[in-house]
């Protein structure tokens, strides 16, 4: 088996093996959150015997150990439960399964991170390469004022200026990103203008400084200068000669922001009333859904983990002493 | 080589009748940019190269050779700028073409062959198309050299020309799949590809085994040749300049010191300066025996992984004397001390010392072991804790193995200080600030400070100018006769050998070749590979290589390499 394979088999191992951990993480931390979902839903007036009545309904009277391991088996088959919202102490059960309310909230997210990385990263990379190519000309220095302004700024702060100017001042764009299942794709689209706007404000200046850094550093290599002595252009040796060599920092670095764009942008779903994963997952801490906590955060996890692996598969191929070995 | 160069000057007198030299540099200045201001690297300093003259510039390092090199091609490092003077190429003017002028030069008629061709390199392309790069840039060749060959098709027949092991493939590599002396051919393939007019060969061999070296050398030279190719040879071994020019520059302190045709310039060196670099090759210490022993390696096997690099190596050193191990790169020297220090556990095989075993695993050997042998390392820069003051630098094996008070260990340091011929001014100073003999000494020092009976060297001078070499291995010498200190001296450097040892011991492929008293090794019969070590031994005498070339019937042991 060619050795490459080898190193991507064994990272995905350990990928699998570090998303198990972070689920026991999850499980325990979830487990110390203060407060009961019984007490909590069935309220003050209820008696010890309804109380533990309605835990058992829900097995959680069952040891931890036990309900962990029901909890991670169901979930590898894709189960992750019934969402314990619905239920009241009326005894009517219009409860959902975490499935049924993750998936569309999850597809959101996925969509609007989607978009935004499809705007965000090659903007990034040609920014970011423009720069180190121009390195120390004005174009640099307007390139580094202007990321640094926006990622300097927070995001919620960000997103009210621009709502300000292209749907207040300047009605261009909708400030309300309010989609759902029906919403033709046209029409999607144009809602969620403003808040992949906002992220893509937000994540390019990262990107761009990494992607300008990483070329900027090879650049004093000797076969830099040998490819100068070689007669090549500007742009040939920042292409040809710098940017093959710099892929695993910058993968890293878009592998990062990507994985914010899925577990880090409940602020600015907040601000666009976006029904994204984020809000579902605050909305369940605060009322105690511990399935749909528990699912969400493993969704998490799951998103770093597997975006930083593709990161390290790019490092490995894109390093040729690992792709040809001696 | 002569008779040619005035040749084709006679030859191509047609088309360069107002250039009588391919590189005219009158009076250049260059300064370089350190500590926030502008210091003189170049002051200046005139070359005149004629076409197909190959011209040697020697010194030591910092005495401004690549940067005069690449100022030949009109280029100037980052952080260093060319202030003053003229420099022309064939009648032009380098210092007033733009950019694109200059590029349209660089990597067609003129080419430059680096130092590290490992670092040279780009990691992320195979060698034929960074050999044919400059060539492919500089479009349709109308040389007619080349025939109706194809740029690849060439490409093939120059690795073919430099001996390549396996010229139709060979190009199909990655950088990194290839051995040093390879792809320091490769590279000076690449330099040829476009067939230019001038190749500047900075320090072209010095990162490679002397065994390695004398293939690449009469690669270099026979390529030179038969392309009619002027060259620039920036080296500080003056016995491989001798085999590479016409003419030798000198240069110190960024100016020219003399310049004379190569003979003459090695019979009779008119400076001093140029005098000193000639004798240092001369020190040479009386062996001596000692039946006394203080280190014994019994049937050593040792390996990294899977890879085995020792087999069953015995080593014997006596004490108060010097064993130098000598071997070419990956011949298990630097592994035999990573043994007996203990940093490679061996898998068998025993090491004694003051007549005990010592344990095998670092963890397992007592403070007073560990004491007793001392390191020094190749790069000194490196072996220092770069935020460390030379006190504390010093200091620390003192705290560590002898648990002096504060005065004692002051009093200490500065003795230490005064025996490597430093003063208390270096107290305070951080090894940034020291020139790299003086680095060097400090390392010795701090090998010092544990009051050690064995100290282990490692490629100790291999990184120094000559000069810096005479002093440290001086210095060695002395505190040798001082302290009675046995040294292990790793080196691949035969001059070092004769300069230090009292006993050699001449390692290949992880195996002990023979071992003995230094003139019984130096003085035939040999084994057949110490014969090749010692026969590769570049010579002052400008015919040196090609007896041997003419000698050595049995060449593709060294061609393939």
């Amino acid at each position: 088996m060619h050795p490459v394979l080898t190193t991507v088999l064994k990272r995905v191992g350990l990928g699998v093996v570090t998303l198990i951990m972070v689920s026991a993480i999850i499980f325990s931390s979830v487990s110390l959150l203060p407060g009961d979902f019984g007490e909590s839903v069935l309220g003050q007036a209820a008696t010890e015997e309804t109380v533990a009545a309605f835990r058992r309904e829900l097995g959680l009277d069952e040891p931890a150990i036990k309900r962990y391991f029901n909890w991670l088996g169901a979930a590898v088959k894709g189960d992750f439960g019934t969402s314990f919202s619905g239920r009241s102490a009326s005894g009517v059960d219009r409860s959902r399964s975490v499935a049924s309310l993750v998936g569309p909230r999850l597809y959101n997210t996925l969509f609007l991170a989607g978009i935004t990385a499809l705007v965000a990263v090659p903007l990034a990379l040609i920014l970011g390469l423009t720069a180190a190519l121009y390195r120390n000309s004005f174009y640099d220095r307007s390139v580094n004022a202007v990321t640094l302004t926006t990622i300097a700024t927070p995001e919620f702060f960000v997103a009210y200026i621009l709502i300000l100017l292209l749907s207040s001042l300047w009605p261009i764009f909708p400030s309300l990103a309010n989609i759902d299942a029906s919403t033709p794709l046209g029409e999607r689209l144009y809602r969620i203008t403003l808040p992949a706007l906002t992220l893509t404000l937000v994540i390019v200046a990262h990107m761009m400084r990494m992607t300008r850094a990483a070329i900027i550093n090879l650049l004093a290599s000797p076969y830099i200068e040998m490819a100068r002595l070689k007669g090549a252009s500007r742009s040939e040796i920042i292409l040809k000669h710098a940017l093959p060599n710099a892929w695993a920092p910058i993968a890293t670095v878009i592998a990062f922001n990507l994985a914010f764009l899925v577990v880090g942008v409940v602020v600015v779903e907040v601000v666009f009333v976006y029904p994204g994963i984020g809000q579902l997952m605050v909305d369940a801490v605060t009322t105690r859904d511990i399935p749909v906590v528990q699912a969400c955060a493993l969704i998490f996890a799951a998103t770093y983990i597997i975006l930083n692996l593709i990161a390290d598969i790019i490092g490995i191929v894109s390093n040729p002493r690992l792709l040809h070995p001696r | 080589m002569m008779s040619s160069a005035d040749n084709v000057v006679a030859d191509t007198v047609s088309n360069t009748m107002d250039n009588e030299y391919l590189v005219d540099m009158r009076g250049v200045h260059i300064e370089g940019f350190s500590d926030e201001q502008w210091h003189p690297i170049i002051n200046g300093v005139d070359l005149q190269l004629k076409r197909g003259q190959v011209m040697g510039l020697i010194g030591e390092s910092g005495a401004g050779k690549s940067t005069l090199g690449l100022a030949a091609m009109g280029f100037a490092r980052a952080g260093c700028r060319i202030c003053g003077g003229s420099i022309h190429f064939d009648g032009i003017d380098l210092l007033s073409a733009t950019d694109a002028e200059k590029r349209k030069l660089w990597g067609g008629r003129m080419t430059y062959v680096a130092q590290s061709a490992a670092a040279a390199f780009n990691p992320a392309h195979r060698l034929i198309d960074q050999t044919i790069e400059s060539a492919t840039r500089a479009g349709a060749r109308s040389d007619t050299s080349s025939g109706g060959m194809n740029l690849h098709e060439d490409a093939v027949e120059l690795y073919r020309a430099l001996k390549l092991p396996d010229p139709e493939n060979i190009g199909q590599r990655y950088p990194h799949q290839v051995s040093g002396g390879q792809l320091q051919r490769v590279m000076t393939a690449m330099a040829m590809s476009p067939r230019p007019d001038l190749i500047v060969f900075d320090e072209p061999t010095t990162a490679l085994d002397v065994t390695t070296q004398v293939g690449v050398l009469a690669a270099m030279r026979e390529i030179v040749d038969t392309y009619n190719t002027a060259a620039i040879y920036i080296t500080h071994d003056l016995a491989v300049v001798a085999q590479m020019a016409d003419v030798i520059k000198v240069l110190r302190y960024g100016e020219e010191v003399e310049q004379a045709q190569t003979r003459e310039m090695l019979s009779s060196p008119k400076e001093a300066y140029t005098r000193s670099l000639w004798s240092v090759r001369s020190l040479e210490k009386q062996e001596a025996k000692n039946d006394d022993e203080i280190l014994r390696l019994e049937n050593i096997d040792a390996a990294y992984g899977k890879t085995k690099v020792l087999h069953d190596v015995s080593i014997s050193v006596p004490r108060g004397k010097t064993v130098a191990v000598v071997g070419e790169s990956g011949s298990g020297k630097s592994t035999a001390a990573r043994v007996i220090t203990g940093l490679l556990p061996q898998l068998g095989g025993d090491v004694i010392f003051n007549g005990e075993s010592l344990p095998v695993a670092l963890a397992n050997r007592s403070t007073a072991q560990l004491q007793k042998i001392q390191m020094i390392y190749q790069m000194a820069d490196t072996a220092m804790n770069p935020r460390h003051t030379i006190e504390e630098i010093i200091g620390r094996p003192i705290d560590f193995y002898l648990g002096l008070n504060k005065s004692e260990r002051e009093q200490r340091v500065y003795e230490l200080l005064k025996m490597i011929e430093l003063d208390e001014t270096f107290l305070d100073r951080l090894p940034s600030e020291l020139s790299g003999g003086q680095k060097q000494r400090v390392c010795i020092a701090r090998a010092l400070a544990a009051e050690p009976e064995l100290i282990i060297c490692d490629e100790v001078t291999s990184a120094l100018d000559q000069i810096v070499q005479e002093g440290i291995l001086k210095l060695l010498l002395k505190l040798q006769q001082e302290f009675n200190i046995s040294y292990l001296f790793i080196t691949h450097d035969i001059a070092t050998v004769k300069a230090i040892a009292d006993q050699i011991v001449v390692m290949f492929d992880g195996k002990v070749v023979e071992q003995g008293m230094k003139s019984e090794i130096l003085n035939p019969p040999h084994p057949e590979y110490t014969q090749l070590l010692l026969s590769s031994v570049p010579e002052m005498d400008p015919d040196w290589l090609t007896r041997l070339l003419n000698e050595q019937s049995d060449r593709a042991e060294i061609m393939n390499r």
